[in-house]
């Protein structure tokens, strides 16, 4: 299949950039980041600058693929990372555009490529649960309902690919926060620090990213699928975590 | 050079308890002093950095992707072992620590495996105080399933992404030790070399992916957890930017490399579809619990898999070791499905594949029961094959997964080096000659929590008060001009050929001859080819654009060249051992069956290469191996 | 210290300030529509219900005293509901400065899209809607205190009502997806049927719509004159 690829080209962070288009042949059979692969081949032979673009387990799950691909956060396939998105989706003779995700806490490195250093931060607010190593107790002390850890594990999904940011028209990383806060809420291990975990991710959230407004693109955006009844979640706890704090 | 392990002495249960015992402490208030470099983010040195700085050390973590949570152990899917016996099912730890040396083919330290039993259990216990959300039963306990031919439930699961759950439960401590300050993490940034002087470790040299800049960092000790080598492959199901590089630095700078020859070649994984692939993508095999495999017994078959009929396929495994069926260990599985193949048995593109097939267990247990258990495994194989498992066979073939090799160590993880430390895949320890199921997430964490912060701070009590090496010292410059050096040799060559292209057909060499099953001649031919194609490399590689941005093309190039080096020491180390074991397959001897015999008299012993600079071959070192607790037993899945 | 901010400071309580006067203005428009069907009860009804709002709370307050009462919560209610949007919808804005070439909507609804500018209708139409029917000052019959007539005059112009029939559209998305963010911001989660939180919305924001939309309809093709 013949397409035509129109792909952002920067060349660092100060670039302003623009759209490049590319004629490529490509296999149904091929992953788009295949396709991407057999690009810079080509472009690499002809001396011209490959394209660059983030990429590394090229099977779902470490979250480094980011590419919006004709408008939509991993292209079209529901439920699919752009590297476990395959050309059989595509029709010969389509044009694709293939944007970097866009929001201010994710500047453009080069190309494709963004920072998404915000997100680890909203974790180091405190997506975690305090216990130093060794100082566990019997994993089976406490048992957790099946359903929680279930739910719990719904949320825990996310695998932080920054998608539902890339989706919000606000620029919003709710789903993002919602989804850790709430894997962590959920379970019976994360209660001692739940009041100051929301509060504290909240805030950082807030200092990079943009204001959910329930627009829900980013559950369809999502990878993993994550709902945003996570995002009502985090809500109710910060709400309540505000009061009883002040 | 004498291999001195460092073994404990006293009986195998005692060992570990002794060595903490007798091993120094540094003082509470003086661990502040120290500068600990831990080099990769995945289980073993996302681990090994987060304990660390909840002891109290000052931590720097570097890792190329662009966040610590990325990295490779994230894809895991199956599980993590434990020795907690909570099915009541007869484990123990040293139900745990027999199956896995003798399912390492009795290639590994017994000592160090008795260990990574021993703490299998604080590993389970400590990820659910972090928040991991294991399967769990309607009680509210946790569930176990049996992974990987076990005999014993004794594997913890989080669905089919426990790898994931467990680096998260990483990731989250060490973000919280990156929110206390004692942790420096250092995400898109690549070491290129180790600094090493008067026989220490003093630190390492990187390149910031995004910047160029080539930087030195001094540190009192230095831990390379940076994984295995499987893409020398080019192919395999690892991350495409795994690489060697740290490890193999190491390596040239005098650290030996142990075993480099066993690889493990995982038996589920989806069939390469066209030349353009990029990478290969493994499915659980706890697909093979409720999954047939089968061939169509006569070659060149063209029918489609329904309309072969019942009696004209080859359930081969099944006909084969009738005990164990469909559940024989990886490396058995894996050259079974290539032998079928190479008898043109196969299946699918190119003829290399082989039937998965879920028709009995969906007629058996009904179509939701199969969905339940594989759902997402059958949705993935979907969405890369385009093929519904429910309705046509899966179709798979072995792919290069795990190295069991990598830098020797002794039992405190130190390698040849002093201060420098491997942990996880990047070490050779635990596995032997093949790597059980669902145990190198244990061995990651266990390596990486409970056994480098306790042998790192031992040796850093013995270097109290000498404080890092200054890093404009004459070390330090001369290792750094050496990696510009090599970034400007490639960035000059002006070849003709991409990087990929050249590493695709290196890969082609190693999955031919030294992969699922290896012979003497092949291997030399292999090593004249490797050595052929890496002089090509270095005169014919193009690699565009220049060192002060962010340019892949480079970081690939890099990795690239080790891999050539690498892959030679491979084949010779395979060429060496005249013995088939674990994921080592000599044709030349095997039994009348066809089947891997070994050679407990000549090669019960962990070959350690050590490198005799460019252009010279590498000398082995031999550290011999007891087992005074496991007896010596030929494998049999019969 | 991280976390501690003011919860009117962070974005997140700007949204449940938002639905919390949400929730004030909504019980008003219900209230509001459901006090004007008395306009098909006829004139002295809707008269005399005007009347009592004004008397209300008599004699322990003074005449006008209950209205004014609601009439400065109800102000404060628009105020920190505006003032609020304004500030996240400028945080939303910082947060995507250069947006793409062309980006898809997946799930949100038109609603969810014309919140802002809808609010700002709204509240173009509520200051006409208080110069037209409460001061009279756009109203070229105004009678005080006649508000069945006024309402009825006011109607009869066709323009008027076409620019009532608009606002009132946008009151309905506006109060469909200002009703479903009001769970997702305070956090009542869906559970089991994901459904009930839009089925509420879509129910309320229908009724307060039709019954508004009724009155200028009801007053055009004479069915109330």
């Amino acid at each position: 299949m013949r397409l035509t690829l129109q792909i952002w080209r920067q060349k660092n962070a100060d670039d302003t950039g623009g759209f490049s288009s590319y004629d490529v042949d490509a296999s149904p059979d091929m992953s788009f980041l295949e396709m991407l692969d057999v690009l810079n081949e080509t472009l690499t032979e002809a001396g011209e600058d490959p394209v660059a673009f983030e990429h590394d387990c090229r099977e779902g799950i470490c979250g480094s693929c980011c590419l919006m691909i004709d408008g939509r956060a991993h292209g079209p396939e529901p439920g699919t990372a752009t590297c476990q998105l395959h050309m059989r989706k595509f029709e010969d003779g389509d044009t694709i555009r293939i944007e970097p995700w866009r929001s201010a806490a994710f500047p453009v490195l080069k190309d494709l490529v963004v920072d998404r250093v915000g997100l680890d931060r909203i974790v180091q607010a405190g997506g975690f649960i305090s216990i130093n190593t060794g100082s566990a107790p019997d994993a089976n002390l406490i048992p957790v309902p099946r359903d929680k850890a279930e739910l719990a594990m719904d949320a825990a999904a996310c695998i932080g690919c920054g998608a539902c940011v890339a989706q919000c028209p606000n620029g919003a990383a709710q789903l993002f926060a919602a989804a850790k806060v709430s894997h962590l809420a959920l379970l019976p291990q994360g209660q001692p620090e739940r009041d100051q975990r929301v509060l504290r991710m909240v805030e950082e959230m807030e200092s990079a990213f943009g204001s959910c407004t329930n627009f829900a693109e980013c559950e369809v955006a999502c990878p993993k699928e994550i709902s945003i009844e996570f995002i009502a979640r985090m809500n109710r706890d910060y709400v309540s975590a505000r009061l009883r704090r002040g | 050079m004498r291999l001195d392990a460092k073994i404990p002495a006293g009986p195998i249960q005692q060992k570990w308890d002794r060595h903490r015992f007798e091993m120094k402490l540094v003082n509470p208030a003086n661990k502040r002093r120290f500068e600990v470099i831990v080099v990769g983010s995945g289980l073993a040195g996302g681990a090994a950095a987060a304990a660390m700085g909840e002891l109290g050390y000052h931590v720097k973590c570097f890792c190329y992707q662009d966040s610590a949570r990325r990295a490779h152990s994230i894809a895991a899917q199956g599980g993590i072992n434990a020795s907690k016996n909570y099915q009541n099912d007869g484990d123990s730890i040293w139900r745990l620590f027999y199956d896995t040396v003798k399912g390492g083919d009795y290639r590994s330290r017994e000592a160090n495996v008795y260990r990574l039993a021993q703490v299998s259990s604080n590993i389970i216990d400590q990820c659910v105080a972090q928040g991991v959300p294991f399967g769990r039963e309607y009680g509210g306990l946790l569930d176990n399933r049996s992974f990987g031919g076990a005999q014993v439930s004794r594997t913890f699961y989080a669905r089919g992404q426990t790898g994931q759950q467990l680096l998260l439960g990483t990731y989250q401590s060490l973000s919280r030790q990156v929110a206390a300050g004692q942790v420096e993490m250092y995400p898109r940034t690549e070491m290129l070399d180790v600094v090493v002087a008067d026989g220490r470790a003093r630190g390492i040299v990187t390149r910031d992916m995004v910047s160029g800049e080539v930087r030195s960092w001094s540190a009192d000790a230095v831990v390379l957890a940076t994984g295995g080598y499987s893409n020398v492959y080019f192919l395999s199901t690892n991350a495409k930017g795994c690489n060697a590089t740290a490890i193999w630095r190491a390596h040239r700078r005098g650290a030996l490399f142990a075993n480099p020859c066993f690889t493990q070649i995982h038996p589920t994984c989806i069939p390469q579809h066209g030349d353009y692939q990029s990478k290969l993508t493994l499915m659980s095999e706890s697909l093979r619990n409720d999954g047939r495999i089968w061939v169509p017994k006569t070659a060149g078959e063209s029918r489609a898999a329904a309309d072969i009929p019942e009696d004209e396929r080859d359930y081969y495994l099944e006909r084969r070791y009738p005990a164990f069926g469909n559940l024989v260990p990886r490396d058995i599985a894996s050259r079974a499905a290539k032998g079928m193949c190479d008898e043109g048995l196969g299946v699918g593109h190119g003829r290399r594949g082989v039937y998965l097939d879920f028709a009995d267990a969906i007629s058996r247990l009904g179509r939701d029961a199969i969905s339940a258990k594989y759902g997402n495994l059958f949705e993935m194989y979907e969405r890369i094959t385009g093929e519904d498992p429910y309705e046509v066979p899966m179709r798979i073939y072995p792919a290069p997964h795990y190295t069991m090799g990598g830098l020797w160590v002794d039992y405190n993880l130190m390698t040849t080096i002093d201060g420098l430390y491997a942990a996880g895949e990047a070490n050779f320890s635990d596995h032997g000659a093949n790597r059980l199921g669902a145990s190198a997430l244990m061995q990651g964490l266990a390596d990486g929590y409970f056994v480098l912060p306790y042998t790192i701070g031992d040796y850093l009590a013995r270097h109290m008060g000498e404080g890092p090496m200054p890093t404009d010292s004459a070390p330090f410059q001369e290792v750094e001009a050496e990696v510009n050096g090599r970034i400007d040799r490639l960035l000059s060559c002006d070849g003709k050929r991409t990087v990929d292209s050249l590493h695709r057909e290196l890969g082609q060499i190693c999955w031919e001859y030294c992969g699922m099953s290896r012979n003497a001649e092949g291997l030399e031919g292999a090593i004249e080819k490797i050595a052929e194609l890496r002089e090509e490399y270095w005169t014919n590689v193009k690699v565009l654009g220049v060192n002060d941005e962010l340019n892949q093309a480079l970081e690939k190039a890099g990795r690239v060249a080790d891999y050539f080096e690498l892959a030679e020491l491979m084949c010779r180390d395979a060429l060496a051992r005249r013995e088939s074991c674990g994921g080592h397959f000599r044709e030349e001897y095997r039994t009348e069956e066809g089947e891997a015999l070994r050679n407990d008299e000549e090669f019960t012993y962990v070959s350690a290469w050590e490198d005799q600079g460019p252009g010279k071959e590498p000398v082995m070192h031999r550290e011999p191996l007891d087992f005074p607790n496991v007896p010596l037993t030929q494998r049999s899945y019969k | 210290m991280p976390g501690s901010l003011k919860f009117h400071q962070s974005a997140l309580g700007k949204k449940v300030i938002m639905a919390a006067s949400g929730i004030v203005l909504f019980g008003f428009v219900l209230v509001h529509m459901l006090g004007n069907l008395k306009l098909y009860q006829g004139a002295e009804k809707l008269n005399t219900y005007a009347e009592w709002l004004r008397e209300m709370g008599a004699p322990l307050l003074p005449h006008n005293g209950a209205i004014w009462l609601m009439r400065v919560g109800l102000l404060v209610a628009v105020l920190v509901h505006v003032v609020s949007a304004y500030q996240v919808t400028r945080l939303s804005q910082r947060a995507r400065p250069l947006n793409y070439k062309a980006r898809q909507t997946l799930q949100a609804t038109y609603a969810s899209r014309t919140m802002r500018w809808g609010g700002v209708i709204i509240l173009l139409f509520v200051i006409y809607h208080l110069a037209h029917l409460t001061w009279g000052s756009v109203h070229p019959a105004f009678i005080p205190g006649d508000v069945y007539s006024n309402v009825v005059a006011g109607f009869r112009v066709w323009w008027v009502s076409a620019f009532y029939v608009v606002a009132q559209m946008a009151l309905g998305f506006h109060l469909y997806h200002g009703l479903w963010s009001m769970f997702q911001t305070l956090g009542v989660t869906a559970g089991d049927d994901r459904d009930w939180r839009r089925k509420f919305a879509v129910a309320f924001a229908l009724l307060i719509t039709l019954g508004n939309l009724s009155f200028p309809i009801a007053v055009l093709t004479g069915f109330v004159s």
